[in-house]
Parts: structure tokens; sequence; C-alpha cells
């Protein structure tokens, strides 16, 4: 088999990690807690990094009216069928070896993956957000704005006496690399077809 | 780098004391001052750990106190013996069976000797036993959580002083008696002491779980048995106690029983026991005691009495027990690393005897014997003697060792520690302690690898050391610096109780197996709510159970109606939450007993006897979050015989 498909292969199977690992981690460090509390987003569940955790964290949130983490949302039910859809699909493609479809399921999953971050953004507005007006504690801003507790969607922010670190985890790492491979593949089905150097 | 910023700060934080203080007035406090290092020493920065635990016996308070060191800081107090209120120890209906006795319900206790549980002749940091004195009692406290596992009575026994010393393998811990009685006891004339009382000498067997059970006695004369060690290395198998009062002493012991030039220290024989015991040679002798074991399951403790105990008559079992005369009404009994040397410890005696295990075991076989007391063989002085440390100080009263051999002994009467050489006998060093110290205590100090860098001597007399608190003073502890050639005193700290005894080993052994919350799913108490739907309140007769559940920042229920004057109330309340440090407590408006202090995923049980009509409040006792002034809640008290629905409710619902 040439290389290319191989490597296609490959590229295509590592995201079987996703139902394994987890694809992202809020964590959460306060004065009170030097030993963070964190969630770990898995594409068919949301986890305590350590047993209760997440009690721990919507102890912790109930007291600014936020909701519970949900232990189901709908986003469960078909995220594990895209996942496996894009690795069935990867695999076939490799299989028939045209380098143009490994462009074409990186770009695929390119979009899927904006889709996925986009639909985070949209939970973590509206858990930070959606606020029960009989909240026991509610603060303003300077503008007498009530203030949100929007997660930031990557890297860090401070809110109240928590600062709040979200950030890809070990799945979404190792779906980045398959979709960097399946780059590669496409460089060295190319290079296969005859074309010298690989254009930058 | 991070060394060195905190040495600096050290530095001037010491030299600041020192301008500030304009000079201290005593001999050890402008010593420890003027050496900026000292303070150093025990100086642990904001946020970093002691080096080593130390547990130090709480003494009349019946309690095991838990300091750091080197900087002397409390951590706990673990209720042992005695009730706590802060704790609900011996309130709640869950631990009120750990201070059950053959006599009953006893709230207090003498505790006197900690000792560490050990591995190969090395300290292992599993539990911590300690001896109730009054009511002969052994403690177990398990290290993982730091509190007390289980409370074994000692039964034919009367301050129960030779004791809680472990054995190189914490095959046992051993616990004699002090005084010596009838046994069984019974209706006599005291004038009869002599040749009638006894003294028994336990042995506790601990299993792997830490489980103790009372394997046998040994029914020794009528003497004070006083202290204990354990052989080691070559001696392990063998026991050592100190015995005074050889005269058998009825009255006015101060007197009569510092008649004798010697008096013993007891070798006992273990291994010898246990073939005795596996060929029968026991007696089985009735006896009842109590037996409390406390589950962290259930969270719960059991009592059970025994009522039998296996005895060994020392006449009728030859190579079980010999003396080795020791001058004069000794007080500790001290085993060196090695195991080589036992350090007789006579408190009226000029000089400091120090037995040889070798020669002992020669003394033996050749049988050089100098008589025998109630068929004990007596060995000669003169052939178990491996040393004397001529004229060391004034009253010694206990031996400890570092790992360089050197021992390092307390004199209570010229109130100071005399370091000397073990093999040359020779005083190395003398430092004054403040003041008339009682035991001392070096980390590893009954193990064979003991960790020579600190000795913690534990005074008998504070005066003027600390700012003074009326007639009654704290006791005092004093740290030394014991790693080079002279002792260096480092610094005072208080002490609760009457500390005896204490024992210490490096944190490490200890820190990283810490329990932090009891999972909720795996607490099995028989009242447990393990989510506020399982909350509810029940009948039975005039008996209401409660079960409640406590989390940030409420109760469930906080409501309750439907209560009578006449009922017995039983709280049963669980703390739903799973975050470390995060307790709850729970108060009752006239509760005839405590508060309760519940830990993560624990259940404890708070009795109430309603007596008054009314809406009676209750309440978070321990800050638990922003918003524990809310965490409250309200009971309706109706008259007797009302016809009040019971009902219960958190936020109408």
């Amino acid at each position: 088999m040439k290389t290319s498909k191989i490597i296609m292969i490959v590229a295509a199977l590592l995201p079987t990690a996703l139902f394994f690992l987890p694809m992202w981690t809020i964590q959460l460090s306060a004065p009170q807690y030097p030993e963070p509390l964190g969630m770990e987003i898995f594409i068919t569940k949301i986890a305590g990094e350590k047993d209760g955790d997440l009690q721990n964290i919507n102890l912790m949130n109930h007291y600014v009216g936020m909701k519970e983490i949900p232990e189901h949302i709908p986003e469960f039910e078909f995220f594990p069928w895209i996942v496996g859809g894009m690795i069935v699909l990867g695999v076939v493609f490799g299989l028939i070896g045209n380098r143009l479809l490994f462009l074409l399921w990186f770009w695929i999953a390119s979009i899927l993956g904006c889709l996925g971050m986009y639909d985070f953004y949209q939970w973590e507005y509206d858990y930070g957000t959606s606020l029960d007006p009989k909240a026991a504690i509610k603060f303003m801003d300077e503008a007498g704005q009530l203030i949100t507790y929007q997660p930031p969607l990557i890297g860090t922010q401070t809110i109240l006496n928590f600062e709040a670190t979200s950030l890809p985890a070990i799945g979404a790492y190792i779906l980045f690399l398959g979709m960097a491979l399946s780059i590669v593949a496409y460089w060295v089905g190319r290079y296969e077809a005859g074309h010298k150097f690989p254009p930058l | 780098m991070k060394k060195t910023v905190f040495s600096i700060t050290a530095f001037a934080i010491s030299a600041a004391m020192l301008v500030g203080c304009g000079g201290a007035k005593k001999e050890g406090g402008k010593k420890g001052a003027l050496s900026g290092s000292n303070a150093e020493k025990v100086y642990v920065a904001p946020g970093e750990h002691d080096e080593f635990y130390a547990f130090i016996s709480g003494g009349f308070s019946g309690q095991l106190a838990v300091y750091g060191l080197p900087s002397g800081r409390l951590f706990k107090v673990i209720p042992i013996f005695s009730q706590d209120a802060e704790k609900a120890y011996g309130y709640n209906e869950e631990t009120k069976p750990m201070l059950e006795t053959s006599y009953g319900f006893v709230p207090w206790d003498d505790a006197h000797h900690p000792d560490l549980s050990q591995t190969k002749g090395e300290i292992d940091g599993r539990w911590c036993f300690i001896n109730g004195n009054n009511t002969p009692r052994i403690a177990r406290v398990d290290l993982k959580t730091f509190e007390t596992a289980e409370i074994l009575e000692i039964p034919n026994s009367a301050g129960n002083h030779s004791s809680s010393f472990v054995t190189e393998n914490t095959e046992y811990v051993v616990a004699g008696t002090r005084f010596s009685v009838p046994v069984p006891q019974r209706d006599m004339p005291i004038s009869e002491y002599k040749g009638n009382f006894k003294g028994a000498l336990s042995f506790i067997s601990v299993g792997n779980e830490g489980e103790m059970d009372l394997s046998f006695q040994i029914l020794m004369p009528g003497f004070d048995y006083d202290l204990a060690h354990p052989g080691r290395g070559a001696s392990h198998g063998w026991f050592f106690f100190t015995t005074y009062n050889s005269e058998e002493a009825n009255s006015l012991l101060e007197v009569n029983a510092s008649q004798n030039d010697k008096d013993f220290i007891a070798a006992i024989n273990w291994k010898k026991a246990e073939e005795y015991i596996a060929a029968g040679k026991f007696t089985t002798v009735p006896a009842e005691y109590a037996h409390n074991v406390y589950s962290d399951r259930t969270h719960s403790a059991t009592s059970t009495m025994k009522k039998e105990v296996r005895v060994l008559n020392p006449a009728d079992c030859p190579g079980l027990v010999y003396f080795l005369p020791t001058p004069k009404s000794p007080h500790g009994c001290d085993v060196d690393p090695s195991g080589e040397y036992i350090v007789g410890n006579g408190k009226l005696s000029a000089n400091l005897t120090v037995h040889s295990f070798t020669k002992m075991l020669d003394a033996i076989k050749n049988e050089k014997f100098d008589g025998e007391a109630y068929g004990i063989p007596i060995l000669k002085f003169e052939d178990v003697l491996a040393g004397t440390v001529v004229q060391p100080g004034l009253g010694p009263l206990h031996t400890e060792f570092d790992d360089k051999g050197n021992a390092y002994t307390t004199f209570f009467i010229s109130s100071e520690v005399v370091k000397w050489k073990l093999g040359t006998w020779e005083v190395l060093d003398r430092k004054p302690t403040y003041y008339s110290v009682g035991h001392l205590m070096i980390p590893g100090g009954n193990s064979q690898k003991p960790w020579g860098k600190y000795l913690v001597a534990m005074n008998k007399i504070t005066k003027d050391r600390y700012l003074p608190t009326g007639p009654e003073l704290c006791q005092s502890a004093q740290l030394y610096d014991i790693s080079g050639d002279k002792m260096e005193l480092l610094s005072d700290f208080p002490t609760i109780g009457e500390p005896h005894y204490a024992a210490a080993c490096p944190a490490d052994l200890i820190a990283p197996n810490q329990t932090k919350i009891y999972k909720l799913e795996d607490n099995q108490h028989p009242y447990v709510a393990k989510s506020e739907k399982e909350t509810k309140v029940v009948r039975e007769g005039n008996v209401v159970h409660v079960y409640m559940t406590m989390i940030r920042s409420h109760f469930a229920p906080d409501n309750i109606e439907g209560i009578k004057v006449g009922d017995k109330v039983y709280f049963h309340v669980t703390n739903l939450e799973q975050d470390y440090d995060v307790p709850h407590g729970f108060a009752m408006i006239g509760a005839n007993n405590s508060e309760l202090l519940i830990m993560p995923g624990q259940t404890e049980t708070l009795f109430w006897e309603p007596k008054q009509v009314g809406v009676w409040p209750m309440y978070c006792t321990d800050f638990c979050s922003a918003l524990h002034q809310e965490m409250q809640g309200y009971v309706r008290v109706s008259p007797a015989g009302s016809s009040t629905a019971l009902s219960w409710s958190l936020d109408g619902e």
C-alpha cells in the first residue's frame, strides 16, 4: 500500500481517542482552592477532574445563580455519530487513495471543529449569563450592570475570586494531530504522484 | 534561592526580636536570642510544612496532641479517653460506645505514653497507640484519619502505666500494671498485700488492619511495674519492664517502697510465652473488659464485653521471666537502637545503670543466679551490667537515643538533659531544662532508626516561662537541636494536659496517606440520607428520627413541625459535601450534650429532648461558606398530646 494511504488511514483513526479522552478542560482555582477544581468535556459526557469536582463547582456557582453543569446535553447524542462518521469517511478516503479526498477530509473536519467551538461558545454564554433572578449574590459592574460569569473560550480569565482556564485537552490534541497528518498524507500523495517538491 | 530569602527573612525577624526584647533575662532565652540561627532553625515559613509530626500525650486531659517539629505548632487535639464537645466525641450517639468500660461509661482518663507502629524495627506511620492510666485502656489512633479507631480495656490491671509500647513488627502492643491488685479482684484486707497481690503484664496482638486482641497476660509478683520498652534487633522477642516497690509495701510507699538497695528490671521472653501458649500452659480466667471499635464505613462505634483472658504464671513457665537487679526504684526502661543496652533509670540512684543483653543471655545460659523471687530467677547484678554512667545528675527518669551511638537522659531533680556515650559511659554534654523535665523524645526514639536531629524535653514545672495565666499554667516543652556535638536549646512551646511521653516521625511517613473526605457512596450509617430526596422524619412512639442533610449553605429539611414535648428526637445529620475541608456543624438550642462537627460524607447523630413548647432554632456552627449565617432552621415543638401533624420541608417543598 502507498505510504500516503497508510498515513491517511492512521490520521482518520486517531480521533477514536475522543471516545476515551476529554477534548476540553476548564480549571478553576481560587485562594480557597489551591488544588484547582476542574471539569473535563468529552463527546459523551462532562466529568469532574477529581471525584466531587462537578458538585463543588455547582456549589460555588449556585450562590451567583448559575445553572448546574448538565449531566446530559443533546450534543452527547450526535457527537459520537459525527466523530464516528468522520473516522469511517477518513478510512474510506484513505482506501480510495485520492489525495484531494484527503484535503476534503481535512476541510470537513475543520468546519465541524469550528461548528463545535461555536456550539461550545453558545453553551458557555448561556451557562455564564442565564442567571437565577433569586441568586443570593448579585455583583454589579461599574456601569451598574449585573456581572456575568461566562468562562473564556480559550485561555485564562479572572471571574470574581476564581481564575478560570479553558484549554483543549488530550483528546483534542490527538484530533489536531490526525488533521495535520491528513495534510501530510496529501503532500506525500503529491510526492508519490511525481511532484518533486511539495508546494507551500 | 527561595531558601535564601527565607533565611534572610528569619534572620531579620530574629534580629528584630533581639532589639525589641532588649535582651532576655534567662540563660536559655538569652542564648536563643543572641544566636540568630536558632530562630531560623524553628522558623517554618507561612505555607511551608514542618519536617516531623510529633504526637505528644495530653496527660490528664485524656487526649493526644499533634504538633509539628521544629515549629512547635499545634495542629490537632485528638480526643481519645475524654469527651470532647467540640468534636462531639463521647457526646454523639456514634462515639458514645468508645468510652464504654466494664465500669460503665467512663468519660475521662489519664493518657500517658504514645507509641507509633513499626515494621522491621522502623516507624511505619500507620497507627499511634496510647494508654489510659486510670481505668486501664489502650487506644489505637488511625493515622489516615487522625481519629481514635479502637479502645481495648485491660482487665486485672490498675494504673496502666508501663504501656503502651509496640514490638518491632507491631506484633504486640504491651501494657503493664503499675498497681498490683488481687487477681481476680476480691474483698480482702489491704494489709495482706504481700504475696497475694499480683501485677499483670498484658500482650495485645495487633492485626493487619490494626485490630487489637488481648492475647495473654503474665501474672507477675506484686511489685509496681513502672515503664517498659521492647527488645529490638538481637533482643527482638524480649520485653523489659522496670519495677519498684519490690518491698511490696501497701502504705506510705514514698518511704516503704524506697528501702531496697535494688529493685528489678523484669526481662520477659515473649517468644517463649507464645510457645507456652501454643503448648496450652495457660489458664483461662474469667474477666470482664470492653472492646470498642469505630468504623469509617458506618461512622459508628460498637462496644462488646469480653469475658475471659489467658494467663501465664511465670513459676510454671521456666525461661519466661528473669529479674535484672537495678538500683534504685528505676523509672524509665529504655533500650538502645541496636537492642544491646537496657538502661535502668534508677530515679533515687546517683548513677545510671546499663545492662547488656548479650551478658544477660550468657548469665541465663550459665545460670548465674542470685536467688529467686516467687519462682523467677534473679540474675547476678555484676554479670548483666554493661556499665555505669557515674554521677551524671540527680533523679534520672528517661533515656532516648540518637543515630550516632549517643544517649540522652533526663534528670528531674537537677532539671537537665545529659548526653552520654553508649559503651564508654562518658558524659559528653549537659543542658538545663525549664523546669524539672520528665520524659524526653527523639523522633524514632523507640525504634532501630532514630532521627537524631531534634530532642523534645517535656517539663513538669513551668513557673515563669510564659506570660502568667493565674495559678494554673500550661505545661511546657523544649526543643533542642542535637545534630551537633553540643545540644542547643532552640525554643519553648506550650503543651496541653501534662505530657508524659511523645512519639514523632518524619511527616512524609504520614502526610501522603491522609483521608481528605469520606466518600458518600461508601457511607453505611443506618440512618444516612445520601441526598436531599432521602431526607425524612419518622416517628416511632415518642422517638423521632430526623434524617437530615447539610450542604453549602442549608439543611434539608430546615422546617420541622409535629415534634412534641417529651419526645426523644435523634437528628441523624449527613454532610453531603465531597470537598476537602468543608465540615459543617450542627447545634440545637437547649441540647444537653454538644454540637456535632461533621466531616464531608459523614453522618452523626445528636440526641435532643425538647422540654418547652415553642419554635426552636438550629444552626451550622462551622463557618462553612459565604452564606454560613443563613444556614439555619426551625423545629416547632407542640405540647405533649397535641395533634400537630409531623411535617418537614425545605423552601416550602
